[in-house]
């Protein structure tokens, strides 16, 4: 692993990431002090092993295993957990209701990420307009989301959602336009994407805004001397500039999207149109804890995992060849 | 850099800077703030109708219920709204506290330390962050309740403490903010390394330490997964479990969407008030290293 994944950040992390280019190789302790580093730490070591490590640990050994009954099933030592090798893991590819959780998450993310990260971006190079009015409140009101919780997010779209409380549902009566049904199938994505978006698009745009903030002034001055626009300026200046960002942005909302779970839990007791495991989340805690089927659940919560390492790693090996190609 | 400052001195060779408002990009940013207010200002409104008004009147005009709809939430269940605020308040304040103090030990020894092993230490809880929330949570459960510690205040705020992005954001600051030369002659005078550390070196991230608090805090808060594995006994619910299980009652009794909506005003109320009060404190540039939950 040449690349932490946060390494793309510290473009974005401005004059306190330079002090760590330059800094960060202390010089070695007097022997006095050696172990203290490793005193700082142990609580942190310990709450990892615990809170990480033993949990991962436990997941794969029960995904290993299964429960065996013996007799009716009624007494001590009734229940055994026997090995069961990779035999949940063929389940879990066998089980066709996983594999639409995991494809409806990807029609998900295939809404919400470009929106997201295209309306963080417009809005990111229009606050970063010096001629702009208004820049100062509609930095505060589009990343004022951030503060909501998520299912909380959800419960108010989900009554905006709702024909008889809505209020886009009323103007399109009084207008006699057709009213659709946004819990129905197609749908659906979109009024989970619009939850989502409306949530993590502020977020975005300070990530990139602050890149933005970074660069210059004396580039752009440059380059109105030489007659560009204000829009060349951004196509040709400030993304290439901020890519970086925008690559860091992108690897999140795709880990992101891949564990969606608190619009879809949220919206379901409006709807009787949505299945208990409609995401991939959805579907491990629907094995887990209704079906107490934990054996299976963790080796799908394990195949879920593998399968968020190994995109991570490809988005970071394609991301770390780009900015390679840049350098040369 | 001599024509640089020229032009800026001298205003008949400075580029003719247009003072007129840009149409374009303040409209675009007032569409944009419209999207995210309206769910809001909706839900401020719609806080204030009776059960009659919230299904009768336009959407945007206000109702007469606001006192009574504070009144009847308040006294659903003996208060259990209030008790749901309180848990949210502890897990969310304790958890984030914690995760601060531990996060400046371990980002102050990666940031200002070279030892055997940082690397690896530092790379392998960074990986942390990518595995999926539930591998986590459903062992967590399991393993807790084996230890009889599930549905308890401590199964909420043991797994909350750890925050990766926490040490990587206070190993950052550290190695930028707290000099070495200042170490080195704590050192010298005799200071011991736990002194240095609580003395000099958290004063110094202090700063940084608070934007772990706030991303940590905000992050409890809104975490859902984890109360709902973990919890059961609903005297010790979140709030944002908590409302999710008033929904759920209410989905089948419309009369109680007048309190599940006081609800979200309510719990949304303190944090955007905590946000903006605080954002002028919150180190912005840092943000690139953390993600919403």
């Amino acid at each position: 692993m040449t690349s932490t994944p946060l390494k793309g950040s510290d473009l974005t992390a401005g004059p306190l990431a330079d002090g760590t280019a330059t800094s960060v190789r202390p010089r070695r302790l007097p022997r006095r002090g050696r172990s203290a580093p490793y005193w700082f730490l142990v609580p942190a070591v310990l709450l990892f092993a615990a809170f990480t490590v033993v949990p991962i640990g436990y997941a794969v050994w029960l995904s290993l295993h299964k429960v065996q009954v013996k007799g009716i099933g009624l007494g001590k030592g009734a229940r055994q957990q026997v090995w069961n090798g990779i035999g949940n893991y063929t389940a879990v590819f066998e089980d066709s209701e996983f594999g639409h959780s995991v494809l409806r998450a990807f029609g998900y993310g295939l809404i919400v990420i470009p929106t997201m990260l295209g309306l963080a971006l417009v809005f990111a190079l229009m606050l970063d307009t010096p001629q702009a009015r208004s820049a100062k409140f509609a930095r505060l009101a589009i990343f004022l989301p951030y503060a909501v919780p998520g299912i909380i997010a959800a419960l108010m779209w989900g009554f905006l959602y709702l024909p008889t409380v809505s209020p886009f549902y009323y103007l399109l009566r009084e207008f006699n336009l057709p009213q659709p049904d946004l819990f129905d199938g197609g749908n659906l994505y979109l009024s989970f994407a619009n939850i989502a978006v409306w949530g993590g698009t502020g977020f975005n745009m300070i990530v990139i805004y602050t890149a933005l903030r970074a660069i210059p002034q004396e580039i752009y001055e440059a380059a109105k001397i030489d007659g560009a626009s204000d829009l060349k300026i951004a196509l040709r200046i400030k993304i290439p500039i901020v890519l970086p960002s925008l690559v860091l942005t992108f690897f999140f909302s795709v880990i992101a999207t891949l564990q969606v779970f608190t619009e879809p839990m949220a919206l379901k007791p409006l709807t009787n149109g949505l299945s208990s495991s409609w995401s991939p989340l959805m579907a491990i805690y629907d094995a887990a804890f209704l079906r107490s089927d934990i054996y299976g659940a963790s080796a799908t919560a394990v195949v879920l995992a593998l399968a968020t390492f190994a995109l991570s790693f490809t988005l970071l090996r394609i991301s770390d060849r780009y900015t390679r190609e840049d350098r040369a | 850099m001599t024509p640089l400052t020229l032009t800026a001195v001298d205003p008949r060779t400075a580029p003719a800077k247009p003072k007129r408002t840009a149409l374009v990009p303040t409209l675009v940013l007032i569409l944009g703030s419209l999207y995210c207010l309206i769910p809001v200002i909706w839900v401020v409104i719609a806080a204030s109708k009776g059960r009659g008004e919230l299904f009768s009147t336009f959407t945007f005009a206000p109702g007469t219920g606001f006192l009574d709809n504070f009144k009847e939430l308040s006294s659903y269940r003996n208060g259990i709204y209030w008790q749901w605020m309180a848990n949210s308040l502890f897990y969310a304040g304790g958890g984030a506290l914690l995760s601060a103090a531990v996060s400046a030990a371990a980002g102050y020894a990666l940031g200002r330390f070279a030892f055997k092993g940082r690397e690896f230490v530092f790379k392998l809880m960074l990986a942390g962050v990518l595995v999926p929330s539930i591998v986590l949570t459903v062992p967590q459960y399991l393993l807790l309740s084996k230890m009889g510690l599930a549905d308890s205040y401590w199964s909420m705020l043991l797994p909350s403490i750890l925050s990766p992005y926490g040490v990587y954001l206070v190993r950052i600051y550290a190695a930028a903010s707290v000099p070495n030369e200042l170490l080195e002659a704590a050192r010298m005078d005799g200071a011991s390394e736990w002194r240095i550390f609580s003395r000099i070196a958290v004063p110094m991230m202090m700063p940084g330490l608070i934007t772990v608090f706030l991303f940590q805090f905000v992050g409890i808060w809104n975490n859902f997964l984890l109360p709902y594995v973990m919890l059961a006994d609903d005297n010790k619910f979140p709030i944002t479990l908590g409302l999710y299980t008033l929904l759920n009652q209410g989905a089948s009794q419309p009369a109680l969407y007048t309190l599940v909506i006081m609800g979200c005003f309510l719990a949304i109320l303190p944090l955007i008030a905590l946000f903006l009060v605080i954002q002028r404190f919150w180190s912005l540039d840092l943000l690139s290293g953390s993600v919403k939950a």
